[in-house]
């Protein structure tokens, strides 16, 4: 699964590079990149508006804005961990035990502040992805076979703990579910938390060092070592990371729905990664950005609102979504080979 | 051991050469994870019948077998592609869709004699684009399949909806149930031993089976021996998609219902048995007899605890458990192993 033609980042293994000569190759690729999902977005919601125009009304922009909110604050941690090489198979796992933890705290303490029942979730979330952390660290085996085992224990947890029940909206404090339909000036709540997801790491992995670090480490690990980068550590707090945000999904799925049971957020890990890749984000590492990853979140989501609008039958909605992350990683390919080629004709130059 | 002047440096060569027994005995169960991994199903499997009685039974063996069949089927090809340093994530999906095909046909009136090899020639187009994508155009295999896992489910959707066909004829899914003559052996397990017994013979024993270990160790280095890489990796896709279209059939016979959500996840449990039976993850290790026996342990846990009215979600557990123990055990193994005998070194200087 190696990709010879891989570029890295700017600044890899150095401190974050001011370009003086405009936006580096990579930098460029990736623009085309956004600009490619946000003209699909563009014509996908043209086209859908032409064809009925309450698709562009206020509440439906609100519920897909609803829906690829939790997608969305998911994809942020997925993105972070698939930068330094890694993936994460366990996020819709540990969203269901989040979200089964802040709904019990919630609906068995009586009157508990609704912090608790955030922080309850968050917490769980955290805790898994340390778990996923330290096996990854120490256990010297790839992410993708510690995570495909913690999912299936992270859900065995929350069955367990379920026992079959589910907590259901009347058990549940009515602040805790106005979250879930609370809006801040016109914006549905959960929206702002994935806006502010989605902005703060985004500056994080493009502004600072420890950020630009993760690249390093997803594109060649061993030169970002070499580099005295703490590459354990970043991976480490990558995991416990992307864990904290499924935590906080997992507050916003329970919120949202009100209703949660052990099988909460199940087979969410390939829509998260499906949003990832179709984003710009190579599941090879070192490339990828959140911004791309939450538009990928977001024209995924719209498809989804869109098909029945369009009469296409629904059932269209999961191979469009598969035809799409082909055709993204086949784009990347694309361009990688385009830039690899420019890079040689670079330096040719110098030469 | 009187090497005070080996290197630390060289540690991971002198303990390879096993002079001293611990090393040797760690570096035996090293090598011979699948042999440990057989030793746990024969001890599991003789537990269980002597525990519990309904466990023995012939009716409850006919289950286990129908039970482990698609993963046992599909677990074949799949070790080939990970040991080539691969994987392929789509064959829950294929396993669908050709089920998904298999009840379009039916009800369109084919006869089922023409649908069950269609089904199977659908299963070998499936593989070939996933071996197109991954061999020819050279993209991660993991990016691709997760791909093709949605854009295969989806296609089993469109063509079936939520509908389910079952009125298939009962000649041939009381073949699938049924078991051979009045023995307690179905019917479904002789195609399952020949199958393992002619994977096992191509990559254990004939050139193309070195072409496989080589490519997955080094597929640099493989390329310069002369080998093939992406044309051996684009037929071992085919090959998947064949079987897991054949699974998927099977499927459909076994529970009279043709869906498109047929075996939906099997994916990963697939891929759990592969790595559970001593497969490496990067490639170029890994022995089928493991994998197989990984298979059986898993199914032979389900079966039993069930039978012990332990709960599934339990089970869900044991397999995460079972799946990281196995692979991290040799690094914890090779940890120890490394620090033991830098201490001794620190001793006799």
């Amino acid at each position: 699964m190696s990709a010879p033609t891989r570029v890295a980042p700017a600044g890899a293994a150095t401190p974050p590079v001011k370009s003086d000569d405009g936006p580096s190759l990579i930098e460029k690729v990736l623009q085309v990149r956004s600009l490619g999902i946000l003209a699909a977005l563009i014509v996908l919601v043209v086209v859908t508006t032409m064809q009925n125009g309450n698709f562009l009304s206020s509440q439906s922009i609100r519920d897909i804005l609803l829906a690829a909110s939790i997608v969305g604050v998911l994809v942020v941690g997925q993105t972070v961990v698939m930068i330094t090489k890694n993936i994460d198979l366990s996020v819709g796992s540990v969203l269901g035990l989040s979200a089964f933890a802040a709904g019990s705290v919630m609906s068995g303490a009586d009157g508990a502040p609704i912090v608790v029942g955030i922080l309850a979730g968050v917490a769980v979330g955290a805790v898994c992805g340390l778990a996923n952390a330290l096996l990854v660290r120490f256990g010297g085996v790839p992410a993708l076979v510690v995570t495909l085992g913690t999912m299936y224990i992270f859900r065995g947890i929350a069955y367990l703990w379920a026992g079959g029940e589910q907590i259901t909206a009347d058990e549940m404090p009515p602040d805790f579910l106005t979250l879930g339909t609370a809006t801040l000036l016109g914006v549905p709540v959960l929206v702002i938390v994935a806006v502010v997801a989605v902005v703060l790491a985004g500056v994080y992995l493009r502004r600072y060092r420890s950020g630009r670090d993760l690249y390093a480490i997803g594109s060649n690990g061993h030169a970002a070592e070499l580099a005295g980068i703490a590459v354990g550590k970043r991976i480490l707090l990558a995991f416990v990371f992307s864990g904290a945000m499924a935590g906080v999904a997992g507050v916003m799925f329970a919120a949202r729905f009100g209703t949660v049971d052990a099988a909460a957020g199940s087979g969410y890990e390939l829509n998260v990664i499906a949003a990832a890749v179709v984003g710009g984000v190579a599941v090879v590492g070192g490339v990828g950005t959140v911004w791309g990853a939450a538009l990928g979140a977001l024209l995924l989501t719209t498809i989804n609102s869109s098909l029945p609008v369009l009469q296409i039958n629904q059932f269209w909605q999961q191979a469009i979504v598969g035809a799409l992350i082909l055709i993204a990683i086949a784009a990347d390919r694309l361009l990688a080979v385009r830039a690899a080629q420019q890079l040689r004709k670079r330096s040719a130059h110098v030469d | 051991m009187s090497t005070d002047t080996i290197e630390p440096a060289t540690i991971a060569q002198s303990d390879s050469d096993g002079r001293t027994s611990t090393a040797g005995r760690i570096r035996e169960l090293l090598a011979g994870w699948d042999s440990a991994i057989i030793a746990i199903t024969v001890v599991v499997l003789v537990v269980a019948s002597v525990t519990n009685p309904d466990f023995g039974s012939s009716r409850n063996f006919t289950f286990l077998v129908l039970d482990l069949a698609p993963i046992f089927l599909i677990a074949l090809p799949m070790t080939f592609i990970i040991i080539t340093g691969e994987i392929d994530l789509s064959v829950a999906s294929v396993l669908g869709l050709s089920g998904a095909a298999m009840g379009w046909m039916w009800n369109n009136g084919f006869a089922i004699e023409a649908i069950i090899p269609m089904c199977i020639l659908l299963g070998c187009v499936l593989g070939a684009l996933n071996g197109f994508l991954v061999a020819k155009l050279g993209l991660p295999s993991l990016a691709v399949t997760i791909g093709t896992l949605a854009l295969f489910r989806g296609l089993a959707f469109v063509l079936l909806g939520d509908q389910a066909v079952s009125n298939f004829p009962r000649a041939y899914t009381s073949w699938v149930t049924g078991t051979v003559g009045g023995t307690a052996i179905p019917n479904l397990a002789i195609p399952l031993v020949v199958a393992a017994v002619v994977f096992a013979v191509i990559l254990q024993a004939t050139p193309l089976g070195r072409d496989i270990y080589a490519t997955g160790a080094s597929d640099t280095a493989a390329r310069f021996a002369g080998i093939d890489g992406a044309r051996l990796k684009f037929w071992l896709y085919v090959v998947c998609g064949a079987v897991a279209a054949l699974a998927g059939v099977l499927w459909s016979l076994r529970y009279s219902s043709a869906r498109a959500d047929n075996g939906s996840g099997l994916e990963l449990a697939v891929v759990a048995a592969v790595l559970l039976g001593g497969v490496s993850i990067f490639g170029g290790k890994g022995r089928l007899a493991g994998v197989l026996a990984a298979v059986v342990l898993l199914a032979t846990l389900q079966n039993a605890l069930r039978l012990e009215d332990i709960s599934n979600e339990a089970l869900t557990i044991v397999t995460g458990v079972l799946l990281i123990v196995a692979v991290l055990l040799p690094n914890l193994l090779k940890t120890v192993r490394t620090s033991a005998q830098r201490r001794k070194l620190q001793n006799t200087n």
